[in-house]
């Protein structure tokens, strides 16, 4: 029976009484609770079930390296898979479940699995499911994917708000104990931004809960001393809630903020992720104690013995009315003093040492406990929780056991120093084999910027030095250490500290521990299968043994094999018990074997917190022009360009997108169409070596140009493929503005300076990205000098004053407005831009003005098939970065005469010179259809694979609302000299489409109209 | 995740505010190189274990391209210096073979 | 002559910080040597500021001049007087290899007022912003989120923050997010 004990409970508020809710359940808990704590306080002590075997697993530890009590918690928007309930704080209301079950937690059919377990060694899965092959996919597969994975995944979106927050401090030190606390104190004193980080909700640590004795007083009065004068220093910030998630380069900390977990009605942050750069790192996480592994170790009711006592002291929660205490160490004989304390009965202690343990034994057995010595632990009787052991000879082979009744086992394998911050980032580690665990080498720290190190391990997660592995893990040492650690780390920063003061410190004279890796020692495979290294992945002693003999030797690849620490909990209470085992099979010692990497997070972080604030409308930043509102308010269907959203077509009544393409396209040929091209990228060049400059960037002479007029150009990678188009405009003697298509202003104003910073860095030229200093509108169509010269204004728009591929600035109704001649559709064109504060009002106008001449706006798509019906290419339909200028038959716009431009070089290999190089062509379908996009034309042949040769592939494909028929482009082997040719391509339907080459000009080839 | 100081202006940049070039110190090979060359400067790169030298842009700080000499392993950093150099200059040489006696300076 | 409009409306949000969009900010962005007297000349002619130093902004409310890198500065004017300074500017730099453009329209410029203003926009850019680290006449480009951004601190609790004016209604979700009044992390000094 776990019950709730009328006295004490250092964390709970017995005045404050919740009420939560476990498989549907009304029950009652306090605030300062966990759910474990809870759980247990209702006597549920099976929780969950194992993922392989679906066995029963209780609760076995009482914070963050919990295996087993995975629970889905919260409901709707707020549930949430797999989280600890030990490490969850109880709230008025919360709601939980059991996971990894069906059809209940106490019937599970799955748990036939472990009847079969004989059957289900390590490498099940791959020895098994290979042949037949078929069966994978349609058997195997779904039939696992039903019965794995643990929890339910959540249905609705998430209702909390999770942020992050950009920190920095010079010292972080992880973890609140009494450690970290002692080396806060410590590093205050030199004046350094301290920042002590804490994950569970309360100060202190273990040492509180071991009754530690620190100066004189119980730790927990030392504690709340020490977080009161820390709080008084400006130049410390405390926190708790929030877990060391990762370390990693140059200082860098991840550092998990549970804000309101603990209270989800109050409005805050669910979470915080804290990107914290600090100079020095000092790691006082303390240690995970390890479980022992004797036949019937993941029953219900086995516990680690400091959650036994966690529970006893912090919650008043005893997991048992009998509890037998096993161990290899001094440890776990606080938690039967701690038992026998609050009345409990512990009526024996299983010691694996044969002389036992040192002082706290004594006391105990000053108690009448009864102690075993050199015993172990044969088996646990009971079905789905623990009604007994069985006691017998650790040397022996388990015969002949005697039998005690209990209804809780508490278990001290010994400690393991929380490694994990120290190793993220590469720092090494050494076995410590008087006391048999993995501790951080101090020689070896992970290193920052400066080559040196910049974590320091603090207290229990430092381990103990070789030299004083005889004093054991103390509270002393603790203290030494973590004064040592803020010592170093001050004077690493260039400090000096004052001398600290050394808290005094109760010593416990302590016996040595004795490695027990499993127990009995002569355990034959019947008993080893019984037990559990990984609880909730069911990895058990034989299958490690299993792995080894199966010549599985490196730690890494037995992990993998038997899955061993691949569960959530990423093995940290079984990883060095199953290292042990596997370095016994091997005949190796443990540091030649050695551990598997540690990797961020320390334990699971929730996906949204690393979101932060990057969802929905803040999910990625939406560019808008100065007339996005205009657009929205009269029927655009948006397209994304970049970041920016341009509208497609604007949609009238009930048209399909199709026919409201069709109409902007017949309008603005026949009337007036109006254009948002203010995406267009706009990069002055200015200085006395623009042209210079201009003429290495672009394949065409563009130096030449005149003021007044503008050019089309082409700019190529240094591998000579085409990158961007555009027209340049010549302002004066030394400045080009040149314009880029919309998704590649940034780019290639980046490109620019890369050149003048990194190459030509002796040239005078200085750019500046204007793009967003103006709203531009492209005004197109037989009216559209019409339209600008009914606004008036200085700006002369005639025929004679402004011919085509020229531009003039000048007032256009009160606007200041520059005025290029071009045009991407064949139309009569001119491209208008204001200063974008004023482009809306402008657009207004323009609409109203447009109005007589039969104004419409339109989008993207319009612009791209007038475009192809003029046969102008566009970057990233006709390009795909392979493709040169020369493929697209753009020699035209390549200067011969030039020495020299990006690109040139690499257009000059005999690959891009080849005749075989596919070339651009028009195709018009010989039925009238639109060509698939993308689709590939086939000629005679096959190649190696026996597949049809392929001879050409459409790059752009439309419905020409003006020819009324399928149009396209493409690149076609030896294409410009075969006009008039058929060519086939074979559709992904079956059908085969014709179509035939012809010149890619559909519409106005002569150019009387642009030039209108 | 790198902090670099940017030598253009002075500040300690958190690698989220900068963009990798790649590899620093390439010549540039025009019309008129040969293949050889040619491939050279647009292709081969090297991938130590250890010193490069690279290209970084202070991209959301001041917009400027600099240079740093860095450890590939230990992501050490030796220093930062201008892009308008050829070669790494004396003064990061000098700190890479401080910290790198063995290291030769690749020709 | 048409009205200069405001990217975001002048929109506003009432939380942890006061956000705000303020009217179109006249901004000139500067080229050239900076050494150079003319250079200097043109900037602090026409704002009546000093010149600043690396990293640095010196002037006041709407006339500042900010060191944006070490061949540009960004130069505030009241809206109406930029084409008035640019003339001005040009005949100091005549002869002289720099570059003088109007950027008013492309940027928005916003405001973060209020005791909890900096960690505000710790939430948000990756910068130190501890009063003792980052204080009036420092110039922060940097990022926020997934944007450029640069801001000054223009009052005892105030800052500014400078976008492009395609993004500003992204910095205002973003702010508005960062100030929301439950999301306070209480980590800087109010006082300072």
């Amino acid at each position: 029976m776990s019950t709730r004990l009328d006295h004490g409970g250092r964390l709970i508020d017995r005045d404050r009484p919740v009420t939560f809710r476990f498989n549907g359940k009304k029950m009652p808990g306090f605030a300062g609770d966990t759910v474990a704590s809870a759980l247990l306080a209702n006597d549920r002590v099976m929780v969950g079930r194992s993922f392989k075997y679906h066995r029963p697993r209780g609760i076995v530890a009482a914070g963050p390296e919990e295996p087993n009590a995975l629970l889905n918690m919260g409901r709707g928007p707020r549930f949430e898979p797999n989280q600890r309930a030990t490490t969850t704080e109880l709230f008025d209301g919360l709601e939980a479940e059991s996971q990894n079950h069906w059809p209940s937690l106490e019937y599970d059919v799955g748990a036939i699995n472990q009847l079969a377990s004989r059957l289900l060694p390590a490498g099940f899965y791959y020895k098994t499911f290979i042949h037949p092959r078929p069966a994978w996919k349609h058997v195997f597969e779904p039939v696992i994917r039903n019965s794995a994975g643990l929890g339910k995944a959540p249905k609705d979106g998430d209702a909390d708000r999770y942020e992050h927050f950009y920190w920095f401090t010079d010292i972080l030190i992880v973890g609140g104990g009494i450690a970290g606390l002692q080396a806060a104190l410590t590093a205050a004193t030199s004046g350094l931004r301290v920042t002590l980080i804490e994950q569970t909700a309360h100060w202190g640590g273990r040492a509180p809960v071991d009754g530690a004795e620190i100066d004189g007083e119980w730790a927990d009065e030392w504690v709340q001393g020490a977080v009161q004068a820390l709080e008084t220093m400006p130049n410390v910030t405390l926190r708790t809630r929030l877990m060391g998630a990762g370390v990693y380069d140059h200082g860098y900390v991840l550092g998990y903020e549970r804000v309101s977990d603990h209270s989800p009605a109050d409005d805050q942050p669910r979470h915080r992720l804290w990107k914290i750069r600090a100079r020095q790192v000092i790691t006082a996480t303390g240690a995970i104690e390890r479980p022992l592994s004797f036949p019937g170790n993941d029953l219900p009711g086995v516990m680690l013995a400091s959650a036994v006592r966690d529970y006893a002291v912090n919650f008043a929660v005893s997991p048992g009315q009998r509890t037998v205490v096993v161990t290899n160490n001094d440890d776990a004989y606080l938690t039967a003093l701690a038992l026998v304390d609050v009345g409990q009965t512990v009526p024996a202690i299983v010691d694996a040492r044969p002389a036992g343990g040192g002082e706290l034994a004594q006391e105990v057995a000053n108690h009448g406990v009864e102690v075993h010595l050199g015993a172990a632990i044969a088996g646990v009787t009971g079905r789905s929780r623990v009604e007994g052991v069985k006691i017998t000879a650790q040397t022996g082979t388990g015969t002949d056991p005697t039998e005690i009744a209990c209804d809780c086992v508490a278990m001290s394998g010994g400690w393991s120093p929380v490694v994990h911050l120290w190793s993220h980032c590469g720092g090494k580690l050494t076995w410590n084999a008087p006391l048999a665990m993995f501790q951080p080498d101090p020689e070896r720290p992970p290193t920052g910027a400066d080559g040196q190190g910049f974590v320091t391990a603090a207290g229990v997660a430092a381990g103990v030095p070789i030299e004083r592995a005889g004093e054991g893990l103390s509270n002393f040492q603790t203290l030494r250490s973590a004064t040592e650690a803020a010592q170093s780390v001050c004077v690493r920063l260039g400090r000096s500290v004052g001398d600290a003061a050394m808290p005094a410190v109760r010593e416990v004279e302590t016996a040595p521990l004795a490695p027990v890796w499993i127990m009995p020692d002569g355990a034959d495979i019947r008993l080893r299968e019984k037990m559990w290294l990984d609880f909730q992945n069911d990895v058990k002693v034989s299958d490690v043994q299993l792995a080894a003999q199966e010549g599985f030797e490196s730690v890494e690849h037995t992990k993998r094999y038997t899955t061993l620490g691949m569960a959530t909990d990423q093995g940290k209470l079984s990883n060095i018990n199953g290292l042990a085992v596997l370095s016994k099979a091997l005949d190796a010692e443990i540091p030649q074997v050695g551990t598997t990497t540690f990797r961020p997070p320390y334990t699971p972080i929730s996906m949204a917190a690393i979101a932060g604030e990057a969802r929905g409308k803040t999910f990625q930043p939406l560019r808008r022009t100065p007339m996005h509102d205009w657009h929205a308010a009269n029927g655009a269907h948006w397209e994304p360009v970049g970041h920016w959203r341009r509208p497609y077509c604007y949609l009238h009544g009930s048209e399909t997108p199709e026919q409201a393409v069709a109409r902007e396209v017949r309008n603005t040929r026949a009337n007036l169409g109006l254009l948002d091209a203010s995406t267009l990228g706009k990069i002055v060049v200015k200085g006395p070596d623009a042209c210079r400059f201009v003429d290495m960037l672009y394949t065409n002479k563009m130096s030449t140009l005149k003021p007044g007029r503008c050019r089309y150009g082409l700019m190529c990678s240094e591998n000579g493929f085409l990158s961007d188009d555009g027209v340049v405009a010549r302002i004066d003697a030394q400045t080009f503005l040149c314009h880029t298509t919309s998704g590649g202003a940034d780019r290639i104003h980046a490109w620019m300076e890369d050149w003048l910073q990194c190459e030509w860095w002796d040239w005078q030229v200085y750019t500046a990205n204007l793009t967003e200093q103006y709203a531009q509108i492209a005004v197109v169509g037989p009216n559209a000098r019409k339209v600008l010269e009914k606004l008036g204004g200085s700006l002369d728009v005639s025929r004679e004053a402004l011919p085509f591929m020229g531009w003039a600035a000048g007032r256009l109704a009160g606007f200041d407005a520059r005025a290029y001649r071009i045009s991407f559709s064949g139309e009569l064109s001119y491209e208008i831009s204001v200063p974008a504060a004023t482009g809306a009002e402008f657009w207004d106008l323009l609409i109203e003005a447009g109005e007589e001449f039969g104004a419409m706006p339109y989008g993207t798509e319009a612009l791209h098939v007038m475009r192809a019906e003029k046969g102008f290419i566009m970057i990233g339909d006709e390009t795909d970065g392979t493709v040169i200028p020369q493929d697209l038959g753009l020699d035209w716009a390549i200067s011969k005469k030039k020495d020299d431009y990006l690109g040139k070089r690499a257009q000059e290999r005999s690959h891009m010179t080849d005749p075989e190089r596919w070339k651009l062509v028009g195709l018009e379908t010989m039925d009238g259809s639109v060509l698939p996009d993308g689709a590939y034309a086939v000629g005679a042949g096959t190649n190696a694979n026996g597949q049809r040769n392929m001879v050409g592939r459409v790059t752009s494909t439309y419905h020409s609302p003006t020819l009324d028929k399928g149009i396209a482009m493409g690149l076609v082997l030896h294409g410009s000299d075969r006009m008039g040719e058929v060519l086939e391509f074979p559709g992904t339907d079956g059908k085969t489409t014709r179509a035939r080459i012809v010149d890619p000009v559909f519409y106005d080839p002569a150019g009387e109209k642009q030039n209108a | 995740m790198l902090i670099l100081d940017c030598p253009c202006c002075g500040r300690a940049a958190d690698e989220t505010e900068l963009e990798g070039g790649g590899e620093a110190h390439l010549t540039r090979f025009g019309p008129g190189a040969s293949d050889d060359d040619f491939e050279r400067y647009l292709f081969l790169r090297g991938n130590p274990k250890g010193v490069h030298f690279e290209r970084w842009r202070h991209a959301y700080g001041c917009g400027k391209w600099f240079l740093a000499a860095r450890c590939t392993t230990t992501l050490e950093v030796f220093g930062t210096y201008a892009a308008q150099t050829t070669a790494p200059p004396p003064e990061i040489v000098a700190a890479i073979k401080a910290r790198r006696p063995n290291w030769e300076a690749p020709v | 002559m048409p009205e200069a409009r405001m990217a975001w409306n002048g929109a506003a949000f009432d939380g942890l910080a006061q956000v705000r969009e303020l009217p179109v900010q006249g901004m000139i962005s500067l080229r050239g040597d900076l050494a150079s007297a003319p250079v200097q000349n043109a900037a602090t002619e026409v704002t009546g500021a000093a010149m600043p130093g690396p990293r640095g902004v010196e002037g006041a409310g709407d006339s500042a001049i900010a060191w944006m890198s070490p061949d540009e500065l960004l130069i505030l004017l009241p809206h109406g007087t930029v084409q008035d300074a640019l003339a001005r500017m040009d005949a100091v730099l005549a002869g002289e290899h720099a570059l003088a453009l109007d950027m008013s329209d492309a940027r928005a410029v916003f405001e973060v007022e209020g005791p909890a203003a900096r960690e505000v926009l710790a939430k948000l850019c990756p910068v130190d912003l501890d009063p003792a680290v980052f204080g009036p006449g420092e110039m922060r480009r940097t990022r926020a989120a997934q944007i450029a951004v640069a801001f000054w601190q223009s009052g005892p609790h105030a800052f500014r923050l400078i976008c492009f004016r395609s993004v500003a209604g992204y910095l205002f979700d973003l702010l508005k997010g960062a100030a929301h009044p439950a999301a306070r992390v209480g980590v800087f000094d109010p006082s300072a």
